[in-house]
Formats: structure tokens, sequence, C-alpha cells
């Protein structure tokens, strides 16, 4: 590997971890403006002024606020994300969890919906402006159209109560295996998966049409290649860049957006347990949440940086 | 195959084009669509091995006659009537997948701009013997076998290792050999080359056409060969054709299409560039003088100019000529302050100009205005032309209503164009019409000088004739002095005082226009001065066996 790639590349990384520092002093900020007391909400209105200090003396609530987000971020940094104001329990037991389900779902989700978006994208571009272009996009736009809870009804409705193939409700537990977890995400990550789909497969389409109007789409195609083969070799792999992007947005969505599906399907993943504790002001637990999904969306998008600039044979093979 | 005949005859017909008939739907804006007629009723006949020239303005259905021999319609354009015989069949008749098995196999097509045409993304030998493998014309080890021979032939420098290059880092010149290359990959019957040099400055043209000719002359492919420039396909054709407006003006052999022209089209063709101009001396005064500027790109990394003076005189026309990274655009920019001299001064009546932009007062940016190459894309698509003139009217003298309106038409008048033509927005212009508006528009400021960048590049010869004789015309009236940037040495001849001949940011030759176009010539302008086409038969082995240093492009 050449060194301007690389060097754009940990240009890249570096700026990430910059700005995950920036966004958990805008967690711990936000939270620490939002109305209530903690000590207030764990003990009840029925509280003593003494036993609201105390507590308040045992949390460290009572420190400033710098010393406080020093304490949690050295804290994050050794793997300690504090424990549950509620529960009294250490937050990252309970989140790995959690965590692992979320990602299983997400990644169930995202091998059905990235691959199936692309092809279906290629496809409208093959047919574009004729009846299976329009298939496509409406078939997609009205399965985005709507709303997650109504599609996760429907299809408890069909598939679990009607022809009972899959359960209505997505229980997993340890000690699954890995066949029987798939068949609890069955209907959610169908569910995911339908929600993602059309964002992914009209920004492949765009970015693939843009593309197709360059001179070498016209050469390809008086070499004699299929219409199918010309969009393939010739125009996707120039259209990489963008569709990246947008795939990735869509991924850090279902890692992050899930708290409907989530709910509907009763499966014990982040997004449930964040709206828990937001709730019940567990704001220890609502930073770390909130620090793991900026995380996510960092990532993600780092990722999709990355492959912009690898894609990119300008900047893969310098003059 | 059993569909193609025997290809190792090499003589009889190849191809055979009768009574062709191409249409397209255009769409404009407020009207409903109609269908317009682009190639009417056209017939040619190609023998094994020859070479066609098809040579006409835009528009007038060259590369449409040239594509339709591979049953391609570019843009939604369809073929409606007439026969494409090729190889003793209508190709026409085969449906989508027979002329599928033509493109690539017995019709390849090398495209105007090379670096285009490639595809950013794979590597330039994957795509050379693409259509090889695709119609099983050759293993993948023999295509490249035989596609580093073109290569070599072609004259590309290091020919076994240039295939793994991406398009980007390869030149332009030698991207045009490499799709002449991969076009002979497949060993087709036919080439069309659809303005294969038109993108290339004249030094590397001059090599590229070489190339190109011999490649045609030893493999014996026979050849379209499509241009608007007759002494390039003089160079090459056996026969010429001369279209206009999608039909046949004349189609006879290149000798007697150039010295005894039948038609009156084509002998304005062939007579196209005589201007006279009497060039006018120096005066003691330059009101512009440009001293030891040098500039650059990237906070000095990349030295665009280096050390360049010139002075420009009122009333007269400093041509700068060069190829294109010669920096002869970035004079322009100094100048105007678009980017700012590292080094150097620019005098303007007496007074030293601020390097930057924001430093000079309105009244010194009225006094340089700018023309440029793409008049399409230097108006505003959504304004109409009087808007588009009268916009420096108001800014810079406060002209509204009636006054402005007056003034508008008068400038209209003066670009040869009647006053309907105020209302009308850009995208109804044509593209002489477009270059004359932005000459209106720079006028308006009632400048001293006006910057011409490559103003006639992008137009068909008359229109760009009509274009200098229009700019001399308003010199003498106006007594405005011109910068006049452009690669091409017969514009140059056309309209220069003098001229300023600029070699990678540095000024190699410098003078009076009679000065500087008479011997002896340093080795850079006697390389340009020579690589001008010259419609003559046999000019190009002349011009080649005389040169005396290799061109930067290559």
């Amino acid at each position: 590997m050449s060194s301007p790639i690389v060097k754009l590349i940990l240009q890249r990384l570096a700026l990430g971890v910059l700005l995950l520092l920036a966004v958990s002093i805008l967690i711990f900020v936000g939270t620490e403006i939002l109305p209530g007391d903690v000590a207030q909400s764990i003990l009840g209105q029925s509280a003593t002024p003494q036993s609201l200090a105390n507590l308040r003396e045992q949390l460290g609530l009572d420190d400033p606020a710098y010393v406080r987000y020093f304490r949690w971020l050295g804290g994050l940094l050794t793997g300690d994300l504090g424990n549950a104001l509620t529960s009294g329990l250490p937050i990252a037991s309970a989140i790995s969890g959690r965590l692992a389900n979320t990602l299983f779902l997400a990644a169930t989700a995202a091998v059905i919906a990235v691959p199936l978006a692309i092809l279906l994208g290629l496809l409208a571009v093959r047919y574009r402006n004729g009846p299976i272009d329009k298939a496509i996009s409406a078939f997609a736009l009205a399965s985005t159209s709507f709303p997650e809870f109504f599609i996760g009804y429907l299809l408890v409705y069909f598939f679990a109560v009607k022809w009972q193939i899959f359960p209505a409700i997505s229980t997993v537990f340890d000690g699954m295996s890995f066949w029987e977890r798939l068949q609890a995400v069955a209907l959610p990550a169908t569910a995911l998966t339908l929600v993602v789909l059309a964002h992914m497969m009209r920004m492949t389409r765009a970015a693939i049409l843009n593309v197709m109007q360059s001179a070498y789409i016209e050469t390809a195609e008086l070499k004699g290649l299929r219409p199918l083969e010309v969009i393939r070799k010739h125009a996707f792999p120039n259209a990489i860049a963008p569709v990246v992007n947008v795939v990735m947005l869509n991924l850090a969505y279902l890692i992050v957006g899930v708290v409907v599906v989530e709910v509907i399907f009763v499966y014990p993943g982040m997004g449930q347990y964040l709206v828990d504790h937001v709730t019940k002001r567990d704001v220890p637990v609502v930073q770390a949440v909130g620090l793991i999904f900026a995380a996510v969306y960092i990532i993600l998008n780092i990722v999709a940086d990355i492959a912009a600039i690898v894609a990119n044979p300008r900047l893969r093979h310098p003059k | 195959m059993a569909d193609k005949p025997a290809k190792e005859s090499k003589s009889g017909r190849l191809l055979d084009i009768r009574n062709l008939r191409i249409e397209a739907t255009v769409y404009p804006p407020g009207e409903a669509p109609r269908n317009v007629t682009l190639v009417d009723d056209v017939s040619l006949t190609l023998e094994r091995g020859k070479v066609l020239g098809l040579i006409g303005e835009s528009g007038a259905g060259k590369s449409t006659i040239g594509l339709s021999s591979m049953g391609y319609g570019r843009g939604g354009v369809r073929i409606t009537g007439g026969e494409v015989i090729l190889n003793g069949r209508d190709i026409l008749k085969g449906g989508r997948s027979g002329i599928r098995k033509i493109r690539g196999r017995e019709v390849c097509y090398v495209a105007q701009s090379a670096a285009a045409a490639f595809n950013p993304a794979h590597q330039l030998m994957d795509q050379v013997v693409e259509a090889a493998l695709l119609h099983g014309t050759a293993r993948r080890a023999e295509a490249e076998k035989r596609a580093v021979t073109l290569f070599r032939k072609l004259g590309l420098p290091d020919p076994d290792n240039i295939g793994r290059r991406y398009p980007h880092q390869v030149s332009g010149g030698q991207l045009q050999r490499v799709m002449t290359a991969m076009a002979l990959c497949s060993e087709p019957d036919l080439i069309v080359f659809d303005e294969p040099t038109t993108a290339l400055d004249v030094t590397t043209q001059i090599d590229v056409l070489a190339a190109i000719r011999d490649a045609i002359r030893d493999t014996g492919v026979a050849a379209l060969y499509i241009t608007h420039d007759l002494a390039v396909v003089a160079q090459v054709a056996d026969e010429i054709m001369v279209l206009r407006h999608g039909k046949l003006v004349e189609w006879g052999g290149t000798r007697q299409i150039i010295k005894e022209p039948r038609q009156q089209y084509t002998n304005a063709l062939v007579s196209v560039h005589e201007i006279e101009h009497q060039e006018k001396k120096p005066t003691d005064h330059p009101f512009l003088s440009v001293k030891n500027v040098t500039a650059s790109y990237g906070n000095g990394q990349v030295k665009v100019l280096k050390n360049v003076s010139v002075d420009i005189h009122p009333g007269q026309t400093l041509a700068v000529v060069g190829e294109s990274g010669s920096g002869k655009s970035t004079l322009a920019r100094a100048i105007t302050g678009l980017l700012p001299p590292m080094e150097g001064s620019i005098t303007f009546g007496g007074k030293e100009l601020s390097n930057a932009l924001s430093g000079r007062s309105k009244e010194d940016l009225r006094q340089l205005q700018m023309v440029y190459q793409m008049a399409d894309v230097a108006m505003n698509p959504r304004q109409p032309v009087a808007t588009i003139i009268g916009r420096p009217l108001e800014f810079y003298f406060g002209m509204r209503g009636k006054e402005r309106d007056r003034r508008v038409a008068e400038l209209l008048d003066k670009i040869e164009m009647g006053k309907g033509f105020a209302d009308r927005y850009p995208a109804e212009l044509s593209g002489g019409q477009k270059q004359r508006v932005c000459i209106a528009r720079a006028l308006a400021a009632r400048p001293k000088l006006i910057i011409c960048d490559e103003v006639t590049s992008a137009l068909d010869p008359l229109v760009a004739n009509g274009i200098l004789k229009l700019l001399l015309g308003l010199q003498a009236e106006e007594d405005v002095a011109y910068l006049f940037i452009t690669h091409d040495l017969a514009t140059v001849k056309s309209i220069a005082d003098s001229i300023a001949v600029m070699y990678r940011g540095e000024i190699v030759r410098y003078g009076p226009k009679s000065e500087v176009l008479a011997p002896p010539f340093d080795p850079y302008t006697d390389l340009l001065l020579s690589s001008v086409p010259e419609m003559e038969i046999g000019w190009l082995d002349k011009a080649i066996a005389s040169r005396r240093m290799e061109s930067a492009g290559n």
C-alpha cells in the first residue's frame, strides 16, 4: 500500500477518536442539564433531606461536573462503565449480553438486506423506467412507508399466528444453538430488512444511473457486453463510494434505531434497555448506551470513508 | 463462425450503408416533443482495408453515421430506415444479440476522449483484452501478448508493463494510442475512429495520428475516420465524404476533395483559415505590463508560471500559445487576480495592481474582462440574454430601465445579433451565438482588455472564423486590447499583433508576430509550427521526418 492512502486512513481514524471524545463531552453535558435529580428519583417523593444528601455523597453527585466527567471517562477507558443507579449492578456486564443480541439481529438483517438492496438496485438500472424498475421501486417504497410496528404486527399475524412458522416473541437465552437463535430473530430481521431496503436500493440505483452517463459505459456497450455485465463490471465499481455510505448509515440504524421492533418482538436488545433506563432516570446507563451508539455511528462512517478511499484507484495507485 | 464470411479475402466490399435514415425525438422546453432527422438518406460503401474520412461540422451526423455501423444509437437516437450491410448481411436485422456479436469483434470504436472512454476503476490491460475474451477470439495469454505487440507498434513507452496501469496514470495522448490498441486487439474488420486526435495538443496529435495511420496500414483494417479537420483526415483517408446537416454534400478521393472541391460548401471548409490581419507595431507605452510573475498552486508546491514578463499595448492583441499545461490560462488567472502571483508585479495604466483580487477596486475589475472557452457553462442558463448582457451595465455603470435596454440593443447589434435575441435563453442559442453573447457581456463593461481563453476552440471552423472576424472588427471600433490564449497557431496568425510562446510555465519566445513566426526558430516553436496539420497529402511524413524535439505529451 502506498503512503498517501495510509496517511488518509490514519487521518480518518484519528478524527474518529477525536469525534468520540467530543461526543462523550456532549453526552455528559446533555445528561447534566436534564431536569430531575437522580437521588430524588431513586428514593422517591418521601425521602428526607438527610437521606438525599447521604445518597448524593455516596454517588459522588456533589463533586464538580468536570471531576465527575473525568472519573467517568477514566472508567470508560479501563472498561468500567460504572454501576446502574437503579440496580447497583455493573453496567458493562448487563450491556454485553444485550449488545451481542442487538448485533446478532442487526447482522442477520444486514446479511439479507444489503445484498438484496444492491441486487435490486442493479436490476432497476438494467430495466430502468420499465415495468420491472417501477415494480421494484414501488415495493421498496411501500415497505419503507409502512411504520415499523405495522410491518411487525403484520408479520406476527401471518407468520406466527396464522401459519405458525416463526415464533411471535423473539426470546433468546444462553445455550441456544445458532439455528435456534436465527429462527427466533427471523421475524424482527425481516421487519428490519423491509424498513432499510428501499433507501439502499434507491441510492444504489441513483449512484449507478449517474455513472451510466459516462463515456466508458458506451465503450463497454460498443464492445458487445450484455447490459447487466456492463452495469456489474463497468458501472458498479465506480458507484461503490456513495453506495457504501448509505449502506453504513443503514447498518448504523439497524444497531441503534431498532427500539420499536425490539419492543414488538420482546427482544432483549440495547434499544429496550436504553428506553427502560431513560424512564428510570438512570443517568450512567443512558450515558454508557449513548456513547456506545455514538461509537457505532462513528466507526461505521469511518468504515464507509475508508472504503471510499480504497475504492478510488486514483488514491490507491497514485501517478 | 458461420455468419462471419472469410476475412482472409483482403479485397471486396466490407461495409455498404444504403439510404440510412436516423431520427431522434427532442423535447424542447414548453413545446410538444417532436422528431428530428439527424441523418437523411446517406449511402456509402467501404472496401476492405480502405479508410473513408467523414467530415463536417458538429451536427452534420458524422458520429451518428459512424456508430450506425455498429448498430448503436447514442442517447435515444433511432435508426429508422435503410440498411447497414457489413460482411454481406444487414446487421440491423440481426436483433440485439446479433448486434452484440458484431460489436467489439467485427467493428471496434475509438472515441474522441480516451481519457473519458476508459473505465477509471480497471487496469488498462483488462479493458484492452476484454472484447477479445468476450467474443472468444483469443485466450487471455494470447490476447495480452497481442496487446503488448500493439502497444509496441503504437509507440507506447514500456509496452510490457503499461497494461498494468490505470487510466489516470497515463497521459491523454498515450491513452488515445491504448484505445487504438484496444480496438485492434480483437482483430476487427472495421474501426470507427471518432475524432481520435481532436482533444489532443497539436504536438501530441501528430504522433498519435502517425501511430494510428501506421497501425491501419500494417494491420489492413478498414476504417471510418470521423473528424472536423480536413487537414487531419487528408493524412489518413483514401476517400473523403463531406456531410452537412445529416446530408451528403460531396464524396470523392482525398486529392480531389482538398484540391478540386466541387461543392461550394467543401470549398468553404478547405479555405477556412485565411483571415488577413495587418500587424500593428508595439507602442512605447504598454498599458498592462506583467513583470517577472511567478505563480503556483498548492502553496508553492507546483510552480505553473516561472518568471513571466509580457506587455500589452492599447488596441492590440497579444496571443499566448502553448500546449495544455503550459501555463497559458494560469497567466490569465494571475493577471485577473484569481490566482495571486507569488512574485512579480502587474502594472496597469502606470500604477501597480494589487496581486490579490480582494485588493482591487471595482474600476480595476471593470477594465479587465474575460471570455471563456465553454460559452454555455459561462452563462446562467436561467437568465435571458438581456439580463446576461445587462448585468455588467447595472453593476459597473448603474444603468437601469430604458437606458440599459438601449445599450443592450446596441451591444447585440455590435455582435451581429438582432434585438430579437434579447429575450432568448442560452439553451436556445447555437454555440457561436453563445460565444457572441459572452463577448457582448465582456464588452458591456467597456474594458481596456478582454482576456479570451480558447474562445474558438470548442467551435466549428467556419463558426470560429466568424468569431475571429467579429473580434477583429470590435477591436477596430472600440480600441480594446485582447490577450488571446489559444493552442491553435492558425488562429494566432489571423488575430495577433504580438505572440508569446509558452512551454512548461516559461515564455520561450516573445515578440511581434512577424518576428516570432520568422526563422530561425527555437526548437519548441519549431515543433509547434511544424505540428500544425497542413492540407496536403504526405504532409505527415514530411513533418515527422523534419522534427527536432519530442513533444511534452510523450
